[in-house]
């Protein structure tokens, strides 16, 4: 079991210093945008939602309203970003 | 059995597919060619990842349909007819929700059987990133929605402050607890009593940031979304997770950074310190005779120009003042005026607000520049508009050592050929700073609400 959480801590490290690399270099005009977009990934939260396991009523509440509030992270987050970047236009 | 292993088989491949859409998507993200195309790539990656999660279900199909079509709903509805004027207080609540979803699986995850000490930490780690991250994106959402007026100061929020230095310390007996309990007091209902206090500490650790802070603001907590995501991926094992989490955690990092190094000041100042110093008196009180000018004025002084740089602030955001702001560079253009804006990294209330409002008013994007590229060839700039912003244009910083923003790198209008300063009253700006500027030979002050003094000279350049 061990094990395993030292290879994902390692998957951990390497995706956080992959990150930095990949976005060190924005233009500003995309700060917004990216933070945006950015937010809508962190609702990658609803896969872990739907991960959890249903044992009672207490159970399936927590996990109704992890799922809830993920999606609304997602859709918004995605949808939000999208009508922003389509009005980054040059001329 | 084979079948269940044959299922995890192929959710771990598309798992790993997803996690390299995931960072192409936001590496496309970054350029602005293919940015559009990224948050695609990134939505497809989310779509598979997802679905391919729904191969294998503990819980109930109908609980998840109606999370998922009733938050679908909800998120798409907000985004849709959100006002982009209204973008930095969207992020900040969907971020919210996007942490009290972790902050629910850790939860869920505690009620679960044998947990192992390992795992009992993370969980607690999960909840208290995740709580904070939720309660903190709410007060953010209340301040830049302006529905929440409560600032430093008060003692309302000085209440909310010392829950949040409690939670530190919460946190580590939280962490403890099962394993140190023969030998301190034993609290029954701690995990409650923890939820809640992270929730509280969440409040009280932005409550008191200032409205000019809030782009460090809203990108640590960006930031930490992301972070409460891949820590509930190491709780779950899941891959996929870990590196999305992990590659919000870092944009959300460099943000932080950003924001911060274009303030001159270090992200825990900002956080735990704000502007307390600049009640001082070691601002110098040099002041002199503002030099008022009518639209009239400026107007004809704009049409010698030859050249023109806008440098727009908060004030713009508040007046609404950008689509006159594109009218009036569109007219300057006509007249063979050489138009720019000037655009300070933390001018506004998120990383970038002003480009997204410049950009909903339709200025292209190729108009816009850094303070690095305009500063070098200042003078040669005949009039600069400052259109209510203050302290990233206020020349203290370079030149006044005593001043509280000394050091903060700004956009020097101060050495245009002339510079008109749109305003509505002589009050100082976020930091608390006499401005120089508006004192300088050189300036021209321009009183009054910025949409109505531009619209005026639009009038006048349209007759």
């Amino acid at each position: 079991m061990m094990e395993m959480y030292i290879l994902l801590g390692f998957v951990l490290l390497l995706s956080i210093f992959l990150g930095l690399e990949l976005i060190s270099k924005v233009p500003s005009t995309l700060h917004t945008p990216l933070m945006s977009g950015a937010n809508a990934i962190s609702g990658i939260a609803l896969v872990g939602a739907l991960m959890l396991s249903s044992a009672g009523q207490m159970q399936d509440i927590l996990a109704f309203g992890a799922i809830l509030f993920a999606s609304i992270n997602v859709f918004g987050g995605y949808l939000v970003t999208n009508r922003m970047l389509s009005m980054f236009k040059k001329k | 059995m084979e079948n269940i292993a044959n299922i995890q088989v192929i959710q771990n491949i598309v798992y790993i597919i997803s996690s390299v859409m995931f960072i192409l998507g936001i590496k496309m993200l970054g350029k602005e060619a293919t940015a559009v195309k990224g948050n695609y790539l990134s939505a497809l990656a989310m779509f598979s990842a997802v679905g391919i999660t729904c191969l294998s279900l503990d819980i109930d199909i109908k609980i998840i349909l109606a999370g998922v079509l009733l938050g679908g709903l909800i998120g798409s509805l907000i985004a849709i007819k959100v006002k982009m004027t209204a973008i930095p207080e969207m992020v900040a609540l969907f971020n919210g929700f996007g942490g009290l979803a972790t902050f629910l699986i850790a939860w869920s995850q505690f009620n679960e059987p044998s947990n192992s000490m390992f795992q009992h930490i993370l969980i607690m780690l999960t909840i208290y990133i995740g709580g904070i991250t939720f309660s903190g994106s709410l007060i953010a959402y209340g301040k830049l929605s302006e529905k929440l007026k409560l600032g430093k100061g008060s003692m309302i929020t000085n209440i909310f402050i010392s829950f949040f230095y409690l939670s530190m310390p919460a946190l580590i007996y939280v962490g403890a607890e099962p394993y140190v309990s023969e030998f301190i007091p034993q609290i029954p209902s701690y995990f409650m009593i923890f939820l809640v206090l992270t929730l509280v500490a969440g409040i009280g650790f932005v409550m008191p940031i200032g409205g000019g802070d809030m782009p460090v603001v809203i990108s640590l907590l960006n930031s930490l979304s992301g972070i409460a995501a891949a820590f509930a991926g190491l709780l779950l094992l899941n891959n996929v997770l870990i590196v999305a989490g992990s590659l919000v955690g870092a944009s959300g990092l460099i943000l932080t950074i950003i924001m911060a190094k274009a303030m001159n000041r270090t992200i825990t100042n900002i956080l735990f310190v704000g502007y307390a110093s600049a009640s001082q008196a070691n601002v110098s009180e040099e002041q002199g005779e503002v030099k008022p000018i009518t639209s009239d004025d400026a107007y004809l002084i704009l049409e010698n120009a030859s050249s023109v740089l806008v440098v727009p602030g908060y004030g713009m955001a508040v007046a609404q003042a950008q689509h006159v702001v594109r009218e009036m560079g569109e007219l300057l253009e006509e007249n063979g005026t050489e138009v720019k804006y000037g655009i300070h990294p933390v001018a506004g209330r998120m990383p970038g607000h002003m480009n997204v409002l410049l950009a909903e008013a339709n200025v292209s994007y190729d108009l816009l520049a850094e303070p690095d590229d305009v500063n070098p060839s200042m003078d040669t700039i005949d009039v600069a508009i400052v259109i209510g912003a203050n302290d990233v244009v206020n020349p203290s910083a370079t030149e006044e050592e005593g001043s509280p923003i000394y050091g903060m790198p700004i956009i020097e209008v101060h050495n245009a050929k002339t510079v008109f300063v749109l305003k509505r009253s002589m009050s100082s700006g976020f930091a608390g700073v006499q401005n120089p500027l508006f004192f300088k030979e050189n300036t021209r002050m321009l009183f009054g609400d910025a949409k109505e003094s531009i619209g005026q000279i639009v009038a006048e350049f349209k007759d």
